[in-house]
């Protein structure tokens, strides 16, 4: 009965082994299994999904204008100081003094991408942008400032 | 025969009696020394780069992978990149090593493998040495280099280097026995352990198909035994990166690590070459019995080709079964051995044997 | 000490190895302290926080919608359910109903996270016992879930996607089709892992009787999830405790009562045919609705101890919340359950060898940053 055990253990030890060997046989001979991205080859194919986070933007539209009105809600809501709002006072046309922004600051190297500030924005000024290529060799360089210079209010954003 | 054109022999006479015609008998013997030391260097670097780029592409494939393709074409040139960088790299010292047997061990590894190469017949005239006991010669000095791995964990002053040099010790110890019984069943058959007789008795008929089950039983188990003396595969306890980070050689870097990685290929290598001159015929063709058309087209293919055909097929069947198996433990690697190879075994030399009594065989 | 060595007889002295923080097959920093009488461990000592990040603290100075992104990294191979958990506390102490669809949702998104961490933890299992070929399978297969993840959530690991009363944003309209197709591919490839690894001899002689864990201590461990199902202990919050879609639809618990390494590895294998039928009976029938209920814009949690439990890929995952009525809550406590199936190491693996340490500790299926906190 041992004796029986012990080859019949050993039959089916080879069979197991087999059916393993079958897997892998078949993805060698198989060259089209292969699932591997060349990536810098395909960056002009690579595109991303449309909702991937890869960094916090702010649109302008073509005569430089941006939708933050500077009122720091974003500012508020991170959860981790990625986001520095640096606001000054602009006399508007009527002559009102009103608050606007000088500079929105962003720091990608601190942001965790919980989509806070997008999701909280009252006047959707922040979007997200679709590059993924952040490595920089200057941390500072990680540090952006989202409106562009010069860039003023957009018309009708309150 | 048909091979004779591909036969080396005139030409190797020929050097031999144009040196000795220009100096010393004993000049000549050195330069012929020397010329054989330069090629085999050559041939070892040139098969140890091969075998590593292939090992690469081959997992990559199995994997779903492309493997290496950023070096040259196909990344044909990535292996040598490496070997570069692993040139340059710096030599950690190791605080409290032996530093004579640390340095040491690399070396004896290397000059196992390559002393073992000498006895090996890679064509008609291509064959270093011709012992009339080869195959023990190649047996007992590739079985040198557990030496070199044992002193590489003891001097490493590591503790996962000593357990995996423990377990390579036990592991090889074992296994040489199978390697040996195994190889003595092939002999049976051949009744000489000259490795350019057993080579020619195979001419019309591959010891594996002449032999039939019990060489193919014979040639399972030189498998399963030679891949655990190369600490390959699924036998990899020496190394066992999940367990002991990288066994024997954790400590070493730069060449000396170097050297061990060569040496794995190419004990790789020569337990393949040993596995293909002793079951599948060397660099004889294949020939089957009266089909003279045929046989005559198989001639045509250079030895040297067959042979290093019939090598490369069965280092690809050791790279399939490392990529696929899990690793065995200690004790049931010691199990295999003792437990099923070695009875196994015995048993196939007693087949073995009375097949060539009766005549059983084709 | 040296002396002591010295006089001591070579088989009373134990060899001690530190393995990690930096070791291949303890999953990230941690460390262990094994005692070693030749190739058998005596005594294993876990080492932590080698990751703590003071997550808990942290969550003290956060309000409940900024909590959520902490919890992401957690565990981070199940950021799904982590945050589930800090949603349903939230959502059950304000007494929100969340939409039918953000249910719906929600459940999906769990079970292929689930499937996601198992998967990795195949691959990584795999590696763990030499076959490395699974990490590549493995991972292929999980790509596939992760693109799934990015086209709705916008990340592929740490999605903060769940926010107190709802989801971040609406799914993208290719999700049920692409679930439906990983489906489709995942069971076909589902019993290509039975051929390569589970059925292999090797494999089997590596794991059936080690590191067998009963059932009575898996309760005094707190040994939960699939672990504590593959000794016996019944312990899947979706069925004893039901949350989200849990109640509507059909599934087994994986359950075994050997509770050795070959089990605690079926019963994964098992949540993930489980979890994938669970997913092909909701993904058809993702009601329409909003995806968010409405919340106020600061969220207040009422005075007093809330705590959820959900069924994370490892085990029971619980968040304990203490509020004083603010908008940061006073104390937050993770139930983490790697922490507790962790505890039991060195129980598992006495007297076994060092190989079957790496078998025990990757069944375990370990996230050191879970652990740590």
């Amino acid at each position: 009965m041992n004796v029986i055990k012990y080859i019949s253990g050993i039959f089916k030890g080879i069979i197991s082994l087999w059916k393993g060997l079958m897997v892998t046989g078949y993805y060698f001979v198989h060259p089209g299994e292969i699932v591997t991205q060349q990536y810098p080859e395909n960056r002009k194919e690579l595109k991303m999904f449309d909702a991937f986070k890869g960094e916090v933007t702010m649109p302008h539209n073509e005569n430089n204008e941006h939708k933050c009105t500077g009122c720091g809600i974003c500012e508020m809501n991170c959860p981790n100081g990625s986001i520095e709002i640096i606001s000054k006072s602009v006399i508007s046309e009527d002559g009102k003094k009103k608050r606007a922004i000088d500079q929105h600051i962003y720091h990608l190297d601190m942001c965790t991408f919980c989509e806070l500030c997008i999701k909280s924005c009252p006047s959707k000024a922040l979007v997200w942008g679709q590059e993924f290529e952040h490595a920089v060799y200057d941390r500072s360089k990680l540090t952006k400032i989202l409106n562009k210079p010069g860039s003023t209010l957009m018309k009708g954003v309150e | 025969m048909a091979f004779s054109i591909y036969d080396l022999t005139s030409f190797n006479q020929w050097v031999d009696k144009g040196l000795n015609s220009v100096m010393s008998p004993l000049w000549a013997t050195i330069t012929e020394m020397a010329i054989i030391g330069v090629v085999f260097l050559l041939f070892y670097a040139v098969v140890g780069l091969f075998l590593v780029y292939a090992e690469r592409k081959i997992c990559g494939f199995i994997q779903c992978r492309v493997g290496p393709n950023r070096v040259g074409p196909y990344g044909i040139f990535q292996t040598i990149a490496d070997f570069i960088k692993l040139l340059m790299k710096e030599l950690v010292p190791i605080n409290k090593a032996d530093k004579f047997l640390f340095n040491l061990a690399p070396f004896i590894i290397i000059i196992a493998s390559m002393m073992a190469l000498a006895a090996i017949p890679f064509a008609k005239g291509i064959h270093a040495i011709d012992f009339n006991i080869g195959i023990f010669y190649i047996l007992a000095v590739s079985s040198m280099g557990v030496i070199g791995i044992l002193l590489a964990g003891w001097s490493s002053n590591n503790k996962y280097s000593l357990i995996g040099a423990m377990r390579s010790g036990a592991q090889i110890v074992s296994y040489e026995l199978s390697v040996g019984l195994s190889i003595l069943t092939a002999c049976i058959m051949f009744g000489s352990l000259q490795l350019s007789t057993i080579v020619e008795s195979q001419a019309d008929c591959w010891l594996i198909f002449r032999g039939h089950l019990p060489a193919f039983i014979a040639f399972l188990i030189y498998m399963i035994a030679a891949t655990a003396e190369t600490n390959r595969g699924p036998f990899d306890l020496a190394e066992a990166e999940s367990e002991l980070t990288a066994g024997f050689h954790t400590e070493y870097s730069g060449i000396k690590f170097a050297f061990f990685f060569l040496a794995e290929y190419m004990n790789m290598f020569l337990v393949a070459s040993i596995a293909a001159t002793i079951f599948w015929g060397g660099w004889m063709p294949l020939h089957i019995g009266h089909w003279t058309g045929f046989n005559m087209v198989m001639d045509f293919i250079p030895p040297a080709v067959w042979y290093l055909g019939k090598t490369a097929v069965i280092i690809w069947l050791m790279m399939w079964f490392k990529w696929t198996f899990p690793r065995l433990r200690i004790d049931q690697l010691l199990t295999l051995e003792w437990k099923y190879l070695l009875p196994i075994n015995l048993l196939n030399i007693l087949v073995m044997a009375l097949v060539v009594l009766m005549g059983w065989h084709f | 000490m040296t002396e002591e060595i010295l006089t001591t007889p070579l088989e009373q002295q134990e060899y001690t190895i530190n393995m990690g923080p930096q070791h291949p097959s303890t999953h990230g920093v941690l460390r262990y302290v094994v005692s070693l009488k030749g190739e058998i461990v005596h005594k294993v000592e876990p080492h932590l926080g080698y990751i703590h990040r003071g997550i808990e603290k942290m969550c003290e100075k956060l309000t409940y919608p900024q909590i959520i992104h902490l919890t992401d990294r957690l565990d981070y191979l199940t950021a799904h359910i982590n945050n589930h958990a800090v949603c349903l506390a939230v959502e059950g102490a304000l007494q929100v109903e969340v939409p039918e669809r953000v249910v719906y949702i929600r459940t999906i998104m769990d079970e292929l996270n689930r499937i996601a961490s198992h998967q990795l933890w195949w691959c990584a299992y795999g590696m763990d016992l030499g076959g490395l070929t699974c990490f590549f399978y493995g991972l292929r297969d999980r790509e596939k879930i992760l693109d799934i993840f990015e086209e709705s959530c916008g990340s592929r690991l740490l999605h903060s996607y769940y926010t107190p009363g709802g989801l971040m944003k609406d799914i993208n309209p290719n999700f049920q089709k692409r679930t439906k197709e990983f489906i489709k591919y995942f069971r076909k490839k589902l019993p290509e892992y039975d051929q390569l690894l589970t059925g292999n001899v090797i494999f089997q002689e590596r794991t059936k009787g080690v590191g067998p864990l009963t059932k009575e201590e898996a309760i005094s461990y707190g040994v939960t999830g699939p672990n504590g199902r593959a000794s016996g202990f019944s312990c899947d919050v979706r069925k004893h405790h039901p949350y989200a879609a849990y109640d509507k639809v059909d599934f087994k618990e994986a359950f075994y009562t050997e509770g050795d390494t070959f089990h605690r590895y079926k019963a994964r294998i098992d949540e993930m045919w489980e979890s994938m039928k669970i997913i092909e009976q909701l993904v058809d029938n993702i009601p329409e609705g909003d995806y968010s209920a409405k919340m106020k814009a600061v969220i207040k949690l009422p005075e007093g101890e809330y705590f959820q439990r959900v069924e994370a890929a490892k085990g029971d995952f619980g968040i304990f919340i203490i509020s004083d009525g603010n908008k940061t809550p006073y104390r937050v406590k993770f139930r983490s359950p790697n922490f507790c199936n962790l505890s039991c190491i060195d129980l598992l693996s006495k007297n076994f060898k060092i190989a079957d340490l790496v078998a025990i500790s990757g069944s375990l299926d370990l996230v050191i940053p879970d652990i740590d906190r």
